[in-house]
């Protein structure tokens, strides 16, 4: 309607005749959307798709720190496939990404239960769970390498104590330990997100719900399994999608404790595409290695996706 | 089918005593209606007969059992809730499935139970949908079916008509009724809405503040209210109420009167008030039992007011009036040609006149 005023109006008429080129092209919506997308599209490209194509390129090449390198085609890739490290660590990130996200799944949605009621203190509690979200990782790691060290630790210390062990755990060297321990602490960093974000979720659930179906003669338990978790489901799955790209890519929780040691036991994706790549200094194969990642999480996405887009249709 | 006896009922939550000492005897099959403003306790009251809320003090009891300590589930009971409460992720079917699942019921009475409920509804057709594919009153009958499937001892209603609008709402009134005449179940019904109340209810108990101000049937509140605020709340457009003092004349006859009224008490109204003379009281009138005065009225019984609102609604018209400092409203018949700032005197009718205690508020 306003278009039309303007249009049958002569002031208006000879007034957009008077404006500035660059004003006229805005008008029109196709340059104006274009204009509007510009900013997100220049961060976007600068730095998530210039980063990836540059390591795409470089994964081809046998680029070096300080050789420019050539073209080498898939030979990077093919050399991980022989790489027992590359092997190893691939087997880390998995059984890292799974078990952490079941506990932290598990945890995450006992604490958003819990904190979903009704308690003195509640406000309180819910800011507090999210500290080990918001303290930085490597500030909160170092707290953690401090507890898992072999003499001063504060766990040892305990479970002496306790009565529990008669010698010192050694945490952190011992190969099976200290794929566990990373994983304790990654456990630890993520339940806050997880809880909150399944509280959120819990929250938009009508709770006469409950009370209908306890009405209906659910049982606590039921209540949960045919009423509160199927409306919780899409939520959750994009909160595990999340977490699943975010700990299949971890680094800096791995790189604190562990350094990826001892003997690679705690060796993941991104810590040994980093010690390839920056560490050793041979960026085609630490490009290679960082892009073998790529195929897993893209079928990850992709699944969890199509999932979400059916639960949601139900 | 089953007595719902409730004795000495009281709720508290962090030091609000939100339920006073309620007692109600509901016979079986009974149709029930608790009304009020809200606040004044009656959901509170519903869900403790439910089980969704601890009881404080005092016991309820279905069908002579007290169930003060059973969960919900074990009371033999429905609800139907205010916002429907229908589980979004299951079709209709499953949503009135669900109770008799819950309960372990076999598929064949399931589906014999569900097919029966929707057909008393007339929902078959949206047996597969889902409830957000469903309109309001279709929603709202699916609630109903949720409920009477169960074949519970006690319907219990939380305002479910309030989300519907005002068409519809006298549609699904009637259907409720309908239903109640049909299944015979004792049924429990909150409403905020009056003519809700009185159209539903066999008996309807008037709460205000937690306590109950009145039990009987809906003429019976209309009739005969108990107190000021029964008269008040009962009855639309609302009774109008007028202070005056009662003085008694020369011949001893009672007089009523303020700044605007003066009217001479029939003799069976002063009988009551004698002991009030020299009082300042609360007359009642009703809209209803005004009317536009002939010659042939007699003057001690009318007032003279002036128009401040004309609503005509066709079969009456609706007089906002000013009488000395107050205003009353008064329904006259159509063919009164009233306008804004006429003139006018009221006749009051002498068998409807209610007066309540200056200081109780009491019926007198």
């Amino acid at each position: 309607m306003a278009v039309s005023e303007v249009a049958t109006t002569s002031d208006t008429y000879t007034a957009s005749v008077r404006r500035w080129p660059i004003t006229r092209l805005l008008e029109d919506e196709r340059w104006l959307s274009f204009v509007l997308l510009l900013p997100t599209l220049v961060l976007l490209s600068l730095f998530i798709a210039y980063p990836f194509v540059k390591g795409v390129e470089l994964s081809v090449t046998d680029a070096k720190v300080g050789v420019p390198g050539n073209f080498v085609g898939m030979q990077n890739f093919a050399a991980l496939l022989n790489d027992s490290i590359f092997r190893i660590a691939v087997w880390n990130t998995i059984v890292y990404t799974a078990v952490t996200t079941v506990f932290k799944l598990a945890f995450g949605l006992w604490l958003a239960l819990l904190l979903n009621r009704n308690f003195k203190g509640k406000a309180f509690t819910r800011a507090f769970i999210l500290l080990p979200f918001i303290i930085p990782t490597v500030l909160s790691t170092f707290a953690w390498k401090w507890m898992f060290d072999p003499t001063f630790s504060v766990i040892n210390w305990t479970l002496f104590r306790l009565g529990l062990i008669t010698s010192r755990i050694n945490w952190l060297g011992d190969p099976n330990l200290a794929l566990i321990s990373v994983i304790i602490v990654n456990i630890w960093r993520g339940v806050p997100f997880y809880a909150i974000s399944l509280l959120a979720g819990l929250q938009t659930i009508n709770p006469e719900l409950q009370d209908a179906a306890a009405i209906d003669g659910a049982r606590p338990w039921q209540r949960f399994w045919y009423v509160t978790w199927p409306l919780l489901l899409p939520v959750t799955m994009v909160v595990v999608l999340f977490s699943v790209i975010q700990t299949f890519a971890d680094f800096q929780l791995v790189y604190v404790l562990t350094g990826g040691g001892p003997a690679n036991a705690t060796q993941l994706f991104a810590t040994y595409a980093y010690q390839i790549g920056v560490g050793t200094g041979l960026l085609s194969q630490g490009a290679a290695i960082s892009l073998a990642m790529f195929p897993v999480l893209l079928v990850v996405v992709i699944v969890q996706l199509l999932y979400i887009r059916r639960v949601e249709t139900l | 089918m089953a007595r719902v006896e409730i004795r000495n009922l009281n709720k508290t939550f962090d030091g609000v005593h939100a339920v006073k000492d309620v007692n109600l005897d509901i016979n079986d099959k009974e149709f029930v209606v608790l009304v009020g403003p809200s606040g004044c306790g009656k959901t509170t009251t519903l869900r403790m007969v439910a089980g969704l809320e601890t009881i404080s003090s005092g016991e309820v009891l279905i069908g002579d059992k007290v169930v003060n300590e059973l969960p919900p589930m074990d009371r033999d009971i429905a609800m139907v809730f205010q916002n429907y409460a229908l589980y979004p992720h299951m079709n209709v079917y499953d949503n009135m499935a669900f109770g008799l699942k819950m309960r372990r019921f076999g598929r064949a009475e399931i589906d014999a139970r569900v097919r029966a409920a929707a057909e008393i509804l007339g929902i078959q057709a949206q047996l597969q949908r889902k409830p957000r594919q469903l309109s309001g009153g279709q929603r709202q009958r699916v609630a109903l079916g949720r409920a009477i499937v169960r074949h519970p001892k006690v319907f219990l209603f939380d305002e479910p008509l309030s989300n519907l609008d005002a068409k519809l709402r006298v549609q699904m009134r009637v259907e409720i009724k309908k239903i109640h005449a049909r299944l015979g179940t004792t049924a429990i019904y909150v409403t905020h809405d009056q003519v809700e109340a009185m159209t539903l209810g066999d008996r309807v108990v008037v709460m205000k503040d937690g306590v109950v101000q009145q039990v009987g049937e809906p003429l019976e509140l209309y009739n005969a209210p108990a107190n000021r605020f029964v008269a008040g709340f009962i009855g639309s457009p609302a009774m109008n109420f007028a202070t005056v003092t009662i003085a008694a004349d020369a011949d001893g006859f009672l007089w009523a009167s303020n700044e605007g009224i003066h009217i001479k008490l029939p003799a069976e109204v002063a009988g009551r008030l004698r002991k009030h003379v020299g009082e300042s009281v609360t007359l009642g009138i009703r809209p209803e039992d005004l009317r536009a005065a002939t010659s042939s009225d007699a003057t001690d019984l009318v007032v003279d007011v002036m128009v401040e609102v004309v609503e005509k609604l066709g079969s009456e018209i609706l007089l906002d009036v000013k009488v000395g400092p107050s205003t009353m409203v008064a329904a006259v018949e159509p063919t009164v040609g009233a306008k804004v700032r006429d003139r006018l005197r009221l006749a009051l009718n002498p068998d409807r006149l209610y007066f309540f205690d200056g200081a109780s508020q009491a019926a007198i």
